[in-house]
């Protein structure tokens, strides 16, 4: 028993050594040749959406691989985080001109806007049993995206102004439309950065990992493995899958948020199903419950669709054979039993 | 062991590729779509695009490309000024257009024809304006492309232009020419998708022109994407509105759903749409009869009988074997005016991007221009273009031109 736990405790470390040291490895090289300007501007603007997409697929790893609920609705908090936090980093323009500052106040709102939401969800949600949350979420991310797309606000020195459906804001002089309906955010400022994105990743495994070794962590997996046997020994299940939930919502609050002040246009068209299930991809892709393996497959399935431009009409279907081959590798069992003792010993927090 | 050993060693091989790839693709995947007809590519100027030849708005990006290849191989044969092509796919997608504007900088692209599509537009056009780039858009009609302050039009990016109407000018042109032409009907219907940029920008300024001009609106529906496979209620109550004009400024493949259903229901209004509604004749599976007499204020007919846009629509025809519509016309005047404009301003290819904005900046406000979609085309300081729209009406299977 005692070896057991040594060995646990062992393998927690490593994976979560593993984990940092990538991203702060892939962090300095990156920079590096960034500041001697070898790295071409493709790969330049594709480094902060790397950085969202690695942390919302994070959060929601938690949720699925940890926790064991699907979650079809990433998206959707994506864009209630993107949306939220483009709006207060309009509103903030008027009065604080530090852009890093304005950043963090509108990524944290963007975070706690769309971890209000996931508790709102979660609260009668998680305490049925069975595939509720997939049904559930899906729904949400398809209201969503029909909300902000006919959603209209405004800001000017009067306050804000909302209109639905028609745009019927008036705004005085020097007023901002912060919103308008399907176009969404125009004319935001890009005050995101690389490096605040990789802090921001570091962050959410810093998370995560506290979450996954925790009592929390381990009352989580207890639900998820057996439900009955978790309740029987005191657990709240409900309770416990709701932590998972919120902070997997929160992550992707962020992740959009940082990812809607990368760009000075947002439609609420982006945050559709097809990005949701796109990063469910990324997770299942890299493994469920496995960080590290969720921050390589996003990286290079990001990445991917870029490096194979020189194939031009090809290149999606050529990407989409990449994915079959890589799915179909992964789930080989020779390198699957290889894969596993490479990582001895994770079978105790991994399933 | 030696097989994990193996695992681990292949495994920071892989990553190690993907950093290099980072920092190197740059340069290993250049190549260019159009450059082999550039004769000396040396001397050519770079030219680059961008826009959706994958995805679901696909038509439009892939008319665009056929007809800046097209005209690229023209104006290198006139010889006056060269031009080396490339085109990149951004799937209808800001982040994607974000991404393809990064591989046509590591290009080394001087100059520019934008994106096709609005969204993706209204990303890059800030990174034009910080880089100094200068691009003639053919397609990318929102306001938010050549604004950064949409709302009151003003702050405008000054190195993007449009060679197409912006959205808001498209209703307005529509509501002057329905009160103008009281024949068509003095009833009108609207049908819009609001989840869509380009549909609202329209719809908006034409209610607002219509209030303004007396035009009379007896019905306002809305759909979206996820209803867009049925009309039945919209068609319904603008039937009991006495709708006798019904004004579609959407995009073709609703607009023909609504055509099919009007004519199953014995509603037969006058139609009338915008540039969106070029290529319903051309769409798959659609009885084109049902669009006779469809209205549609655009500024290219393909049947014009001018020396230039037949010499275009028979060129066009015999590579592509399709008729082109006005996204490739437009396409095909942003090239020509672009080599008129690097022609008239002595452009040449070693100059960098920047110096190459400044001058075509100084050149396009003070030029005209007559192409294939107007003529006496003339741009103000911000970008907008001036050019007066066509009326053009459904016959026969064919786009004619409506006689004032």
């Amino acid at each position: 028993m005692k070896e057991k736990l040594a060995q646990m405790f062992q393998s927690k470390n490593r994976s979560r050594t593993l984990s940092f040291g990538l991203v702060i490895i892939a962090y300095i090289v990156l920079e590096v040749l960034l500041l001697t300007g070898n790295l071409s501007s493709l790969f330049t603007s594709l480094l902060v959406p790397v950085c969202c997409y690695i942390v919302a697929a994070i959060g929601l790893n938690l949720n699925v691989g940890i926790s064991g609920e699907l979650n079809l609705g990433q998206g959707g908090f994506m864009s209630v985080g993107a949306f939220v936090a483009v709006c207060v980093s309009g509103v903030l323009s008027y009065s604080i001109p530090s852009p890093i500052i304005r950043l963090i106040a509108s990524i944290l709102c963007g975070a706690i806007a769309a971890g209000v939401i996931g508790a709102l969800i979660g609260i009668p949600v998680l305490k049925l049993q069975g595939d509720y949350l997939a049904i559930v979420t899906l729904a949400f991310g398809q209201i969503i995206k029909s909300i902000i797309n006919n959603l209209y606000i405004g800001y000017d020195k009067n306050g804000f102004q909302m209109s639905f459906v028609e745009n019927k804001l008036a705004l005085a002089e020097g007023g901002k439309a912060l919103l308008s309906g399907p176009m969404g955010a125009t004319g935001t400022d890009r005050i995101a950065t690389f490096t605040f994105g990789v802090i921001l990743v570091l962050l959410s495994l810093l998370i995560v990992y506290n979450l996954m070794y925790s009592r929390n962590g381990r009352a989580i997996m207890a639900a998820r493995d057996n439900r009955i046997a978790a309740e029987s020994v005191g657990i709240n299940v409900a309770n416990t899958k709701m932590l998972a939930f919120v902070t997997s919502a929160m992550l992707a609050g962020a992740a959009g948020a940082l990812y809607a002040l990368n760009y000075a246009t947002l439609a609420p068209s982006k945050f559709d199903f097809n990005l949701s299930i796109l990063i469910l991809v990324y997770v299942v892709l890299g493994g469920l419950g496995n960080m590290t393996g969720t921050i390589i497959a996003t990286t290079v399935l990001v990445l991917l669709p870029e490096l194979l431009r020189s194939l031009q009409d090809y290149r999606m279907l050529i990407y989409a054979i990449i994915l079959i081959v890589i799915m179909l590798v992964t789930n080989n069992e020779f390198l699957k039993e290889k894969f596993s003792k490479l990582r001895l010993g994770k079978k105790g927090a991994m399933k | 062991m030696k097989f994990n050993q193996l695992f681990k060693g292949g495994l920071a091989v892989a990553m190690a590729a993907t950093l290099v790839a980072c920092g190197s693709n740059g340069s290993t995947t250049s190549q260019s779509t159009g450059g082999e007809t550039a004769g000396n590519s040396t001397a050519a100027i770079k030219i680059g695009g961008s826009g959706p030849t994958t995805g679901g708005a696909a038509v439009y990006g892939q008319a665009v490309k056929n007809a800046f290849e097209l005209a690229v191989e023209e104006v290198n044969a006139v010889g006056d000024v060269q031009f080396e092509a490339r085109f990149e796919d951004d799937a209808h997608d800001p982040e994607k257009a974000v991404t393809a504007y990064g591989v046509l900088k590591d290009w080394g692209m001087q100059v520019s024809i934008g994106t096709t599509t609005s969204g993706p537009g209204q990303a890059v056009s800030p990174l034009y304006k910080e880089d100094n780039i200068f691009a003639l858009t053919p397609s990318a009609s929102s306001l938010a492309v050549i604004y950064a302050d949409t709302a009151n039009a003003s702050n405008p990016y000054g190195s993007v232009f449009q060679m197409c109407f912006t959205d808001p000018n498209q209703g307005v042109a529509s509501a002057d020419y329905l009160k103008a032409h009281t024949d068509l009907g003095s009833k009108v219907g609207v049908i819009w998708k609001n989840d869509d940029n380009y549909s609202t920008g329209v719809h908006d300024k034409f209610v607002a022109e219509a209030k303004e001009v007396g035009l009379e609106v007896v019905y306002d529906g809305t759909f979206e994407s996820s209803t867009e496979n049925d009309f039945s209620v919209q068609l319904t109550q603008a039937q009991a509105a006495g709708a006798d004009i019904l004004f579609l400024p959407i995009y073709y493949q609703p607009a023909s759903l609504i055509l099919t259903q009007a004519n199953a229901m014995n509603y037969a209004p006058t139609f009338f749409g915008v540039d969106g509604l070029d290529g319903i004749l051309s769409m798959e599976n659609f009885d084109t009869s049902l669009a006779e007499g469809v209205y549609l204020l655009t500024p290219f007919s393909a049947d014009g009988t001018d020396q230039m846009t037949k010499h275009f629509v028979d060129e066009y025809q015999k590579r592509y074997g399709e008729v082109p519509n006005q996204f490739a016309a437009d396409a095909y005047d942003c090239v020509y005016a672009l080599a008129q404009a690097c022609k008239a301003a002595g452009i040449t290819a070693d100059m960098t991007p920047s110096q190459v904005a400044d001058a075509l900046k100084a050149e396009f406000t003070k030029m005209t221009f007559d192409g294939i979609t107007g003529e006496q085309v003339t741009w103000n300081a911000n970008g907008e273009v001036s050019k007066s729209p066509k009326a053009v009406v459904i016959k026969d299977g064919v786009y004619v031109g409506v006689q004032d």
